[in-house]
């Protein structure tokens, strides 16, 4: 038996039998998880578990029969090899995906998962990667990889906390809106100040940290947006961000 | 030969000494006046150079292949200060080689930082070399775990005798594939131990742990039981007691009989390998015992997602005070990620008494998902320390942290009780 939590050890119950449980799934959490993407998916399950709600994980992984009633999509990094192993899939599920998309489903996607979202990934070399162009971005393969903290700012969100490791350079299309502009560090590419895209009810970004437990208004945008879709409204009492809000404070202190 | 650059060299390694100045730059000095000279100080040793690296215990597995070849009777040279990068191996070959360059040695053990080591082997190619595993740690440096496995490539193609490699670690069992003139033995688990060492693929995803692997091995760990372990080589299961703590360290020691046989050939003496090994004692912070007040202190150095696993999971934490310290200094990695690939549910039912470190808050964070009580934060690791030793009066007191994190406690514990100095 491995450390790792089962999907079942995440299933939680609501602790309050009146509200209802969201049901979460991690894209190809086998291949894309590189840089912690699992806190992601335990800041929503906790914060929901908090505020009385349950939660229930599902996975998708390469070959799987993609899940019914899914409220909420996660999707991370991975590494270059890991992209290849999940890229027949993705273009399998991406109609599935495109529709859940323009329905509004809430979606994170960080970094890898980010990238293939989009048109397409032109790599150093020449190689063309399809993506599943659910968000109009393309990305083009640098040679130098951008790496360090990052902090952003969102009129919708606020300041943005994070950490960035990419050699992609993401470009977005006309009509798309970035997520965050920058203000320490490079975000989608070293030119534009653009960090990650915001559309529907997705969020992409290159950062990680990871994103959520860094910032709550993020994850609680997510959990908002799934419980009214489901149930009409949301509980957003009870839970204290004193800890995350320090923890931005000295972050945001760090250098680059 | 010109044995100048030697004899300066010397010169400002005894300078930087007396100014209590950083163990590397001796070897600077002398690199840059003499390229050859660790190569030719390091190509005429009888039984060569074995190179040890890998992401996760380089520094201890080096002191017990060190010590278990002492054992046999070798005269052995190793990079004891921690410089495990090129030019620590050439200042800590100042403080050994005499006037004309030359060392009086059988074999050098040398831990190596896996990017260096590539640079090291160019220069001297090592008769043998022992790779451990390649975990998810320091990505803003490597980029990618698959980047770090092509660093390990190159030290194993430049190896001209024996490749010792981990059959239990995929990426590390796969260099096999490419080595064509060295030869290839393995150290391995029993089957029923695999799940305590999840490799880098094993830490998320439901598909749990592969079957043990088929390939044969060497030397196998067997069994372990609190401080002591099993261990089979050549068809027979030697039991014994050992000072190191932590499963992680006993799965090397695997690693280290293995690569100290090769090193001997057939002129192994088992007996007295196993009756060296349970002499060694634990290296410089890596789940060191020290003494405060009366009650044992113990450090665990944490610095990526499965090294804090096994750290959890090698130290019971009942009875015991725990504080963390995590810095994020280049030498600790500077991205927090990794804290999330952790699990503390272990801690929850004591808590954590003190959570210290520049990231401090972001470690409290952590073990509030966790539901882990915390019962301190202090950023300060000073006030952390002594308000934690204060804290937990008559109690056994464990610190988890990250390297220099490790540094500053040693440094504010020096003060209080007996902490041995790595210079």
């Amino acid at each position: 038996m491995s450390d790792a939590p089962s999907a079942s050890a995440l299933t939680e119950a609501p602790a309050d039998p009146s509200k209802g449980s969201l049901r979460i799934l991690q894209l190809y959490p086998r291949e894309m998880n590189i840089y912690g993407d699992y806190g992601n998916v335990l800041v929503l399950k906790q914060r929901l578990a908090w505020r009385g709600y349950g939660a229930e994980i599902l996975e998708h992984n390469a070959g799987d029969a993609f899940p019914d009633d899914v409220d909420i999509i996660i999707g991370g990094g991975g590494q270059d090899s890991g992209q290849v192993v999940i890229q027949d899939d993705l273009q399998a599920i991406a109609p599935t995906l495109r529709a859940l998309a323009e329905d509004g489903t809430p979606m994170l996607l960080i970094c890898g998962l980010y990238q293939l979202f989009g048109k397409v990934f032109r790599t150093h070399d020449g190689t063309v990667i399809p993506g599943i162009g659910v968000l109009d971005l393309e990305t083009r393969g640098g040679t130098e990889r951008l790496i360090g903290n990052v902090v952003a700012t969102s009129e919708e969100f606020g300041e943005i906390h994070g950490y960035e490791n990419h050699s992609g350079q993401t470009f977005l299309g006309a009509g798309l809106k970035p997520l965050a502009t920058v203000v320490k560090g490079a975000g989608n590419n070293a030119e534009d100040k653009h960090e990650g895209a915001r559309y529907r009810n997705i969020v992409a970004s290159y950062l990680h940290g990871s994103l959520l437990p860094k910032n709550p208004a993020i994850a609680d945008f997510l959990l908002r947006t799934a419980a009214e879709r489901k149930f009409g409204a949301f509980d957003d009492g009870g839970v204290d961000d004193s800890l995350a809000d320090l923890a931005r404070q000295h972050a945001g202190a760090r250098p680059r | 030969m010109n044995s100048l650059p030697v004899l300066v060299g010397k010169a400002v390694r005894v300078a930087s000494r007396l100014r209590g100045g950083g163990s590397a730059f001796p070897g600077l000095v002398v690199e840059r006046l003499d390229p050859g000279f660790m190569g030719r100080a390091l190509s005429t040793l009888p039984r060569g150079v074995v190179v040890v690296s890998g992401t996760n215990g380089k520094t201890t597995t080096t002191k017990m292949v060190v010590e278990l070849l002492e054992g046999q009777g070798l005269t052995v040279f190793t990079n004891r200060t921690g410089s495990n990068f090129t030019r620590g191996v050439a200042a800590a070959l100042l403080g050994e080689v005499d006037w004309r360059g030359r060392l009086e040695a059988d074999v050098a053990v040398l831990e190596l930082d896996e990017a260096h080591a590539v640079h090291f082997v160019k220069l001297v190619p090592p008769r043998y070399s022992l790779l451990l595993n390649v975990l998810r740690d320091q990505l803003d440096r490597f980029g990618e775990i698959d980047a770090t496995t092509r660093l390990l490539e190159r030290i194993a193609l430049a190896t001209t005798g024996t490749v010792v490699l981990n059959r239990e670690d995929p990426r590390v069992a796969g260099l096999a594939a490419s080595i064509t003139t060295a030869d290839v033995v393995y150290f391995g688990l029993d089957a029923s131990l695999r799940s305590t060492f999840p490799n880098d693929d094993e830490l998320r995803g439901a598909e749990g742990i592969a079957p043990a692997s088929a390939l044969p091995a060497d030397v196998v760990l067997r069994s372990v039981d609190g401080n002591a372990a099993s261990f089979a080589a050549d068809g027979t299961t030697t039991h014994t007691e050992l000072r190191l703590r932590g499963v992680y360290n006993i799965f090397n020691a695997a690693a280290a009989l293995a690569a100290a046989r090769a090193v001997l050939g057939g002129t192994a003496d088992d007996a007295r390998l196993f009756s060296s090994l349970a002499a060694v004692e634990p290296a410089f912070g890596r789940g060191e015992s020290l003494v405060v007040d009366g009650q044992a202190l113990e450090l665990v150095l944490v610095k990526n997602p499965s090294g804090f696993r096994l750290g959890l999971k090698s130290f019971d934490p009942a009875g015991c005070a725990t504080m963390i310290a995590i810095n994020d200094n280049y030498a600790d990695g500077r991205d927090m990620s990794w804290l999330w690939d952790v699990d503390f549910d272990s801690l929850g039912l004591g808590g954590v008494e003190m959570v210290s470190g520049v990231r401090a808050y972001d470690m409290a964070l952590r073990l509030k998902y966790d539901d882990v009580r915390v019962g301190a934060v202090d950023p300060d690791i000073t006030e952390a320390l002594k308000q934690f030793v204060r804290g937990s009066e008559g109690r056994p007191k464990r610190i988890f942290c990250t390297y220099t994190a490790m540094l500053a406690v040693r440094r504010e514990l020096s003060k209080i009780t007996k902490v041995e100095v790595v210079s």
